[in-house]
Parts: C-alpha cells; sequence; structure tokens
C-alpha cells in the first residue's frame, strides 16, 4: 500500500517535473515571437518603457505607417513580399526538383565514388553561408546578376539542394525497390514507375524536404543583405534594415514587418504539419 | 502455348559468379518449383527470368521468344514478391487494377478483370483497404490477385509463404495450388523450404552454388537422389548417412566395426576397399512389426534409443549407430523408454550408396 503510494507520489511529481520542463523549453522558443508580435502592436514609447508597461495599450499605428506613403515612414512591403515569394517558390521549387533526383539517384543507382560525392555535398553544407557572400558578391557583380531575382535564387537553390539530397535520399532509401520492380513488371517504364508508386510513397518526405528549403530561403537575410539592394530585389528580412537609421530603430515598424513575414512561413507550416510528421517519423509506423 | 527456356544462363557480379550456366525447359502450365539454400542462386535465376537481373551469359526465352534484352514490362509475366510490394498509397481495387491502368484498357475491362481476380481470391471484402489494414494472409492474397490480374504468360513467385506464420503458409499453399488448378499457367516458384517445393510442384529444380543439382518430380528427388546433398535436403527429417568402407563380401562395414548388406542395385558396382556413405530414410527403418514389411530384402539393427518424439501416429526414434546419429520411424507406436534397446529392420531396396568423395550416387551399371 504505502509502496504503491510512493510510487504514484513519485509519477507525479516526474510528470510536474515533465511540464514544467517543457514550459521552459517552449517559453524560450515562443517568448521572442510573442514579444514580436506585441510590440506590433504598441506605441514606441512603450516598447522603450523602463521600467516595463505592464499594461499595454493596442494601436495599429505601426501598420498604418508601414503602408503608408514614403513620408510617413512607410517601406514598399508589397515588393518585398513579392520578391520574397518568388525567390523563396522558385529556389524551393528548383532545389526540389533536383534534390530529389538527386536523392533517388543516390538511394537507388550504383555507380563509382557514390560516398564521395555524398560526403562532398555534405561537407559542402559545412561552410558557412557568409564567408561566401565576398567571393559571391565579386562574381555576381562581375558577370551583372548581383540585385537580381536570378541571383539570389541560384544561391538558394546551391544552399539548398545538399540538404534536399540527404533528406530525401533517406525516405528513397525506406522504400523497398521490390516496390518500383513490381511496377516495373505491371508494365510501368522505370519513369513512370517513379512517378506512380516511388513519389506519391515518399511524399511526405519530398514535402518536409520542401518545408525546410522554402523557410530557410524565406529567412535568410546574410547572403540576401549582400547581394539585393534595391526595392526590386529586395527580400522581407532585408526589408526589416529599412526601419534602421543613423540614429534609431524604429521598433515597432521593424516588428510589425517582422509579423507580416512570420505569418505566411506560419501558415505554409500548418498546411502542411500532417506530412511533415508523417515525413519525419516516416518508417517508424509503416505497417 | 508458354514454355520457358533457359540456356547456358549466367549471372556475374562482379568477380563473384552466382549462376553457372544453368540450363533449363519448363514446359507450359508446368509448376516448377526452384528450391536450395540460401546463396543458390535460385532468385537470382528467377529475377532474371523477370527481366530484374541483367542477364551476364547464356540466353532466356518465354515462349520461344528470346527476352534477355526486353524489359520486364514487355515479357508478359507477373511476380509475387516475398515482401508482397503492394503500392501502399493505393487500396486494394486499385492496386488489382494498377496494371490494366498502365496498359490503358477500357474501364469496364479493369473493373471485370478486377471482379474476377477478387471472387477468385475472395478479396471481395476488402476492395476498399488500403494495404497496411490488411493481415499477412490478405496482402499475400491481394498479391497474388494483381498477379492474376492481366492474365500473364507466367507467374513466378519469389518465396511468397515466407512472412506468413506456419499455419497460414499452409494455408495458403493449398490456394497457390488450388490457383494454378484454377488458371493453369507456367509457375515457377522460387522456396528455401523442401517442404513447400515437395507439395506444390510437378517438378522440382535442386540447386546450389549457382548449379543445378537434380531436376525431377518430387518422388524422384525423394526416392532417387544424385548425391547426398539432395539426400539430406530433400525430405524431412533428412536421409541418414553413415560412413564405411565396402569389404570383400559386398558390404559395408561402418566405422564401428558392424557390417550392414549392400542393397542389389549397386551390389556390382562398388569396389571392395571404397570409402562410402551408407544411406536410408526413417521410414524405411522400423522396430520389427511397426512399419517396415518383411517382403524384398531387409536387414535387422540392434538399436538403442536414445530419444523418442511421438507424433500421434507415429513416433520417431533417435539412436545413435556407428557414432552419427540417426533416425528412425515407428508405426502404430508403442510407448518406448530412452534406453531401451530395439531390433529394427531396414528395407534394403530403399537404401543408397553414395561415393564418400564424390557424394554421387552409385548405381547398377
Amino acid at each position: 500500500m504505502d509502496r504503491n503510494q510512493a510510487h504514484r507520489n513519485r509519477r507525479r511529481m516526474l510528470k510536474g517535473l515533465h511540464f514544467v520542463g517543457l514550459f521552459l523549453v517552449m517559453s524560450i522558443i515562443c517568448i521572442p515571437g510573442l514579444w514580436i508580435i506585441l510590440n506590433s502592436f504598441r506605441p514606441t514609447v512603450e516598447i522603450m518603457a523602463k521600467p516595463p508597461v505592464w499594461n499595454p495599450s493596442f494601436t495599429l499605428d505601426h501598420y498604418r505607417a508601414m503602408f503608408g506613403g514614403a513620408g510617413q515612414g512607410g517601406v514598399p512591403v508589397f515588393s518585398y513580399l513579392w520578391n520574397s515569394i518568388v525567390i523563396s517558390v522558385t529556389s524551393t521549387g528548383i532545389a526540389v526538383l533536383i534534390g530529389m533526383s538527386g536523392g533517388y539517384a543516390f538511394a537507388r543507382y550504383k555507380f563509382s565514388g557514390k560516398s564521395g560525392y555524398f560526403v562532398g555535398l555534405m561537407l559542402f553544407r559545412a561552410v558557412p553561408g557568409v564567408a561566401l557572400s565576398l567571393p559571391l558578391f565579386i562574381v555576381f557583380a562581375k558577370v551583372g546578376i548581383i540585385d537580381t531575382h536570378f541571383g539570389l535564387i541560384l544561391v538558394y537553390v546551391a544552399m539548398n539542394v545538399p540538404f534536399t539530397i540527404w533528406l530525401t535520399d533517406g525516405f528513397f532509401r525506406q522504400i523497398p525497390k521490390e516496390l518500383h520492380e513490381a511496377a516495373e513488371i505491371d508494365g510501368c517504364t522505370r519513369w513512370q514507375a517513379f512517378w506512380k508508386v516511388e513519389f506519391p510513397v515518399a511524399r511526405s518526405g519530398v514535402a518536409s524536404a520542401a518545408i525546410f528549403a522554402f523557410l530557410t530561403s524565406w529567412n535568410e537575410f546574410a547572403l540576401a543583405s549582400q547581394l539585393t539592394r534595391s526595392v526590386g530585389s529586395k527580400t522581407m528580412p532585408v526589408g526589416l534594415l529599412d526601419f534602421t537609421a543613423e540614429f534609431t530603430i524604429n521598433w515597432g515598424g521593424m516588428c510589425a514587418l517582422a509579423v507580416l513575414m512570420i505569418l505566411p512561413a506560419l501558415i505554409l507550416t500548418f498546411i502542411v504539419q500532417k506530412h511533415l510528421i508523417a515525413g519525419l517519423t516516416f518508417g517508424g509506423v509503416k505497417g | 502455348m508458354t514454355e520457358v527456356t533457359l540456356s547456358n544462363v549466367i549471372k556475374r557480379y562482379g568477380e563473384h559468379q552466382a549462376v553457372h550456366g544453368i540450363d533449363l525447359e519448363i514446359r507450359d502450365g508446368e509448376f516448377v518449383v526452384l528450391v536450395g539454400p540460401s546463396g543458390c542462386g535460385k532468385s537470382t535465376t528467377l529475377r532474371m527470368i523477370a527481366g530484374l537481373e541483367d542477364i551476364s551469359g547464356g540466353e532466356v526465352s518465354i515462349g520461344g521468344r528470346v527476352v534477355n534484352d526486353l524489359p520486364p514490362r514487355e515479357r508478359n509475366i507477373s511476380m509475387v514478391f516475398q515482401n508482397y510490394a503492394l503500392y501502399p498509397h493505393m487500396c486494394v481495387r486499385e492496386n488489382l487494377g494498377f496494371s490494366l491502368h498502365i496498359a490503358k484498357r477500357p474501364e469496364s475491362e479493369i473493373t471485370s478483370a478486377v471482379n474476377e481476380a477478387a471472387a477468385i481470391l475472395g478479396l471481395e471484402e476488402l476492395m476498399d483497404r488500403k494495404p497496411a489494414a490488411l493481415s499477412g494472409g490478405q496482402r499475400q492474397r491481394v498479391a497474388m490477385g494483381r498477379a492474376i490480374v492481366r492474365h500473364p504468360d507466367v507467374f513466378l513467385f519469389d518465396e511468397p509463404l515466407s512472412n506468413l506464420d506456419a499455419k497460414l503458409r499452409t494455408q495458403m499453399r493449398v490456394e497457390i495450388k488450388k490457383l494454378h488448378q484454377k488458371v493453369g499457367n507456367t509457375i515457377i516458384y522460387v522456396t528455401h523450404d523442401q517442404v513447400e517445393a515437395m507439395t506444390l510442384a510437378d517438378r522440382i529444380v535442386l540447386m546450389r552454388d549457382g548449379h543445378i543439382v537434380q531436376v525431377g518430380t518430387p518422388l524422384e528427388l525423394f526416392n532417387a537422389p544424385v548425391n547426398t546433398f539432395v539426400a539430406t535436403f530433400i525430405g524431412s527429417p533428412p536421409m541418414n548417412l553413415l560412413d564405411g568402407v565396402v569389404t570383400e563380401n559386398r558390404t559395408v562395414r561402418l566405422i564401428d566395426g558392424q557390417e550392414l548388406p549392400i542393397p542389389s542395385s549397386p551390389r556390382e558396382s562398388v569396389q571392395p576397399g571404397q570409402k562410402v556413405k551408407y544411406g536410408f530414410r526413417a521410414d524405411n527403418l522400423s522396430p520389427v512389426g511397426h512399419g517396415v514389411s518383411d517382403e524384398g530384402e531387409t536387414a535387422d539393427i540392434a538399436l538403442r534409443i536414445d530419444l523418442s518424439e511421438p507424433l500421434g501416429t507415429e513416433t520417431l526414434l533417435f539412436a545413435t549407430l556407428a557414432s552419427t546419429e540417426i533416425q528412425c520411424k515407428m508405426l502404430n507406436p508403442r510407448p518406448v523408454t530412452s534406453g531401451e534397446t530395439m531390433t529394427c529392420r531396414l528395407a534394403l531396396e530403399k537404401a543408397h550408396i553414395f561415393d564418400a568423395q564424390t557424394t554421387q550416387v552409385i548405381r547398377s551399371n
């Protein structure tokens, strides 16, 4: 009886600790985001107030100003949004196509130097992007693709392909090779077998790879800030810099733009989250 | 008419040769089982017939047409895989109809073909389920349904029952045999289980190390094995083999000095002093009055029983003869105690003499 009680108490205590731990971790992850959202609705004086104002007032001034003309502290939000969408979607599409083909080749075919190529691709990921910014800047300037959508798309494709290959390789590896063999016996060409059988089965994996590639491109700042300069090509993260002046930073405006930047990524992630979870736990639950 | 002919078929993986020049003729409508221990090249051979594996040498023809360089889809075959290889994103109906959809057959034809296959295999209730929601036996049936739906020339089965439990395996074995009787196509079936081979095959092809060891009906392989490998691989329990030397009186002296008479058929073909293996099946050695009849040539051996396994209609007895563990069968069994000594009778005409060096059987010239 006493031992049962002791066990029960211990289990309750562990459950409580577990909860507290989760709460702490989630706070660390969520509070900065929450802070951004809250501050985008507060007047600048309150953001900067010391001691902090605990009972904040609500204002849409920052959003109004942001969408307002150049004289009222506005920034070309729609241009930045458009640039971000074009660059992220295109680079994700290309990176997934190339990465998926690469992943499939690594998973299914034997060729000489296979592991060498694979390790090489992964090593490429180890190079910090910023270290490449200067050489890229010079090469792009010479070639004449600096400050263009194309230039940034090229960079993001190069950044995302190795990771996409690595991720999709894992998914295709988990699909038994008998599936495409069965499809070929059933009358498919190798190409049909891929699109009708293996691709649909690996769909979750490809969706995960796509969302990762999209988020990387969507959020990337370091290279974009070097390689873009005009309204015609600046992405949202670079656009945030518009709120910094020589001596001041418009925190409220910056937060408002940041919220606009977070929203599409958040919505997209929610839409594909079923795939994302299925994709990342693929194999563990296969019947 | 769909015969399958293999002539001097070779498979090499780099330096390693997996299949060494196989010749085999499979008749139309025949059920042929390729059997052998793992790594003997049976699956590779099947995959070469299917077109899933390149042929390094020789010729494979299906229905008189050389198919060496044809892709699987042009060979008009279907295959059932060990892990079923059902398409996980399609329901049973879509799985069954997939090949017909690929062939762009009219919808009405697909529906009737799918329904027909479903009726043959009793899948009507499961048509809208995904493979993940099926049991092992049901998946197996869907895989078979997918194979029969397109009326192929040849069915290929690659160890289709190895993922099932023992009871289901027996049940599915019967279903496969029934299916063959119903559709009558040529079937090539790969397994490592000699019981499956014995029960299913019209002809068994026994392979080892990339070579064909013996081809024949199940009873031919059982009753007339060409060497000790066939003798021990086919039949359960495996054939008892005792080492010995041929004496001047045409008997075999076992290593403990005991002598066993040589059966009449190879009696004139052995040489005194020749080292041989004396082989007989458990069924052909039984305690006097419990199985082996007195007709024909017999020999009596006194055996001390180490262990007995009562199986109901018969009891399997384990004894040691000339330092070798042997098994014999007792029909109409009575209780046996360990350590009991029994006189057992050996049916000599069912015994085999193998050359100890070459392991080949010695028969009359």
